[in-house]
């Protein structure tokens, strides 16, 4: 059970872009492109599995050609369903293909500072403040790590910003700013820590770790180290293409979907090869260049349907997706980030992703507003209201309170009324009220949603850590902090 | 010496056909035309049509790129010539460009290079993860006017910091202008670790190395 934490789950309706024959094609295009053109794996250890299961390696190029048949056979040992483990085991999340869960976005690099609202770096202290506004929030099912943690040290910044959301959180923590096998195998002791050793980790992951390819078909040689070393010690891995239409993939979206595939079943069917069962889940976050800057979209049509085609590609894989939505491009919560985050999320819940990613950053992922955060939840609430569609049955067709109320009278002091009123949506974040009442605040949605955030910072207190474990990964960040950068 | 030449050049600059474009340079070689009155009457004047057209938004990116890699083609083969008659190609600057080590992001360094070398800068491309020390050696050694430093990650960042430190650690600071972008780069960061030039996109950082150029 997920607990508190809201997630969609039985929806009345799906989208699915495309067709068998579709996903047929694309898997097949998939794995002639990593068979005869390949995938380009730097790292030494990445390249000797390979080689031990066949592949064909160029060793100064680091590309590894890899039949089909080794492709097909390694994807067959993803487990289809895990759950991703939180402190509080109220709320853990079944990885089951039928939950919809949200998390926050990530890496951001600034913020815009919720007393001031003025744009600045990120910091650790906000990491902690986003993760425990996080905390408080129904819609929120889990952490990615929000922004950089700028003011600690390059080589355990990551590891400081885990334990900051651990330290404001009960919630699962997905990283996805770990990046050397030497700062996973940290990450690993402190989750170990967390969970009560090694044999808990693996049998409750708390954290799980999501890695970037490096588009066109090229995965990052850390990346790939430190997948290694969490898939071993049980954690949930997962890889995510951000191929983009024009610039790292070709410019048709089919052609997008077949080289982010390609990064992506290439490097799960390496981590089976080394760890066979090890839980696994495809991430996915295409768009489509701006065709006149060369720059991140963040958002268009092109990046909706990718949002629905990668959940049925992952189901043809039988492994979990953690999708890219929200994420708008806009500058501020405006227009655009409405529209942008609304259909994003639409297209990816309702072909049932099994995560999402994620609440709250501006401008194509660099840019933290606790306002869109907010306001990001608010959209997840309507379309899970959406997806449960519309309930056919005596209760609901009210024949009896129709007759009785009859023609030209009203349903306000109608009983029936009173038992199915709450079911409707509530808003949170709309501007519903008498045009006076706006003319004079001239105030709105992004106005609501800070003061609920201010609300929630003020007051929200999260299922805290043991001291003295706190203590200890405090302990233990120190230590590594004064080690030599690798 | 006919304009058709100069025409087709151009169209092959806008067309971005490469393969065409490097043929009318070998047949401007085989004419007898002058390869900088080739390149200035013909291939660039197909480069400003390009530009302009991209300004007004009427072309895109792509076909930027594509022009300025038929540019590219038909300047090589235009090279040996001027080699033989003891010409050079005017360039408006040096530029040394790279991927901050640590760091394998290569397209948006390379986006870059490719668009300052089609606007008559000359680009000595060191790849991705390139050590700092490398940087400084190639500037030294090509006497370069301007170097750009590429990151996407907030963790090799600092190595732009450091590599400004480094040029003033080694008492040459003042002979290159430092150009910094990448995805988490702002004008902040630029200003504050004390880079002379930033640019949140491609034909943006061509205007600031103009810029600096200029001494601006």
């Amino acid at each position: 059970m997920a607990g508190n934490i809201l997630s969609i789950s039985q929806p009345r309706f799906r989208v699915q872009p495309l067709s068998e024959t579709d996903i047929q094609r694309i898997h097949e295009a998939t794995l002639h492109v990593i068979e005869h053109v390949g995938v380009r794996f730097p790292s030494p250890r990445a390249l000797e599995l390979w080689q031990a299961h066949g592949a064909q390696v160029d060793l100064h190029t680091s590309t590894v050609r890899a039949p089909a048949a080794l492709i097909e056979k390694a994807l067959r040992s993803a487990p289809p369903t895990f759950t991703l483990a939180a402190r509080d085991p109220q709320q853990d999340l079944p990885l089951d293909g039928d939950h919809v869960f949200v998390g926050t976005d990530g890496c951001g690099v600034e913020v815009l500072d919720l007393e001031s609202g003025q744009r600045r770096r990120s910091c650790l202290q906000d990491v902690a403040d986003i993760a425990r506004t996080a905390d408080a929030l129904e819609e929120i099912g889990f952490h990615w790590v929000p922004v950089s943690a700028q003011d600690r040290p390059a080589h355990t910044r990551s590891l400081h910003e885990l334990c900051a959301i651990w330290g404001n959180s009960s919630k699962h923590v997905q990283t996805e700013s770990i990046v050397t096998a030497h700062e996973a195998h940290a990450a690993v002791r402190l989750a170990e820590m967390v969970a009560g050793g090694p044999l808990a980790l693996r049998q409750r992951p708390i954290l799980s770790i999501m890695q970037c390819t490096a588009s066109p078909l090229a995965q990052d040689g850390g990346s790939l180290e430190a997948a290694l070393v969490a898939a071993e010690a049980g954690l949930p891995v997962g890889f995510m293409t951000m191929a983009s239409a024009g610039s790292t993939a070709p410019a048709t979206p089919a052609g997008t979907l077949v080289v982010g595939n390609a990064e992506v079943i290439s490097a799960l069917a390496l981590m089976q090869l080394a760890f066979p069962g090890a839980p696994v889940f495809y991430a996915a976050a295409q768009t489509a260049m701006d065709m006149r800057t060369g720059g991140y979209t963040g958002g268009g049509p092109e990046d909706f349907l990718f949002g629905a085609a990668s959940n049925q590609l992952a189901d043809f894989y039988h492994v979990p997706l953690s999708m890219g939505s929200f994420a708008t491009g806009a500058k501020l919560p405006d227009w655009q980030a409405g529209v942008e985050n609304s259909l994003s999320t639409f297209m990816a819940c309702a072909s049932m992703a099994d995560m999402l990613l994620g609440v709250g950053l501006l401008h194509g992922s660099r840019i933290w507003s606790y306002e869109q955060m907010l306001l990001d939840c608010e959209i997840f609430a309507i379309i899970r209201r959406v997806l449960q569609g519309i309930r056919v049955d005596e209760d609901s067709l009210a024949l009896e309170t129709i007759a009785a109320v009859g023609p030209s009278s009203h349903y306000l002091a109608q009983k029936h009324t009173r038992q199915n009123m709450r079911s409707l949506w509530m808003n949170r974040f709309f501007d519903r009220r008498p045009y006076d009442t706006w003319e004079a605040l001239r105030d709105g949605p992004p106005d609501f949603a800070r003061a609920k955030a201010r609300q929630i910072l003020a007051s929200h207190q999260p299922q805290g850590m043991d001291e003295r474990l706190s203590a200890e990964l405090g302990d233990f960040l120190s230590y590594l902090d004064a080690e030599e950068p690798a | 010496m006919s304009t058709d030449i100069f025409q087709a050049m151009a169209q092959s600059v806008i067309d971005g056909e490469k393969e065409e474009a490097a043929r009318l340079a070998r047949q401007a070689v085989t004419d007898g035309i002058d390869p900088l009155v080739a390149i200035d009457q013909g291939f660039v004047a197909g480069m400003r049509y390009v530009g302009e057209q991209y300004t007004l938004g009427e072309m895109f990116l792509p076909d930027l790129v594509l022009a300025a890699e038929a540019m590219k083609a038909a300047i090589a083969e235009l090279e040996p010539e001027m080699a033989r008659r003891g010409t050079a190609r005017q360039v408006l600057g040096t530029v040394v460009i790279g991927t901050v080590e640590g760091d394998i992001h290569d397209i948006g360094k390379t986006l870059v290079g490719t668009l300052l070398s089609a606007n008559g800068f000359k680009v000595y491309d060191l790849g991705v993860n390139v050590p700092l020390q490398t940087f400084l050696d190639k500037a030294l050694e090509v006497n370069a006017d301007i170097i750009g430093l590429s990151t996407l990650l907030t963790t090799t960042m600092i190595n732009q910091r450091k590599f400004v430190q480094a040029l003033e650690a080694a008492g040459v600071r003042s002979r290159f202008k430092v150009l910094v972008g990448g995805a988490p780069v702002t004008r902040s960061w630029a200003a504050e670790i004390g880079a002379d030039g930033y640019s949140e996109d491609a034909s943006g950082a061509v205007q600031a190395a103009i810029q600096l150029m200029q001494g601006g």
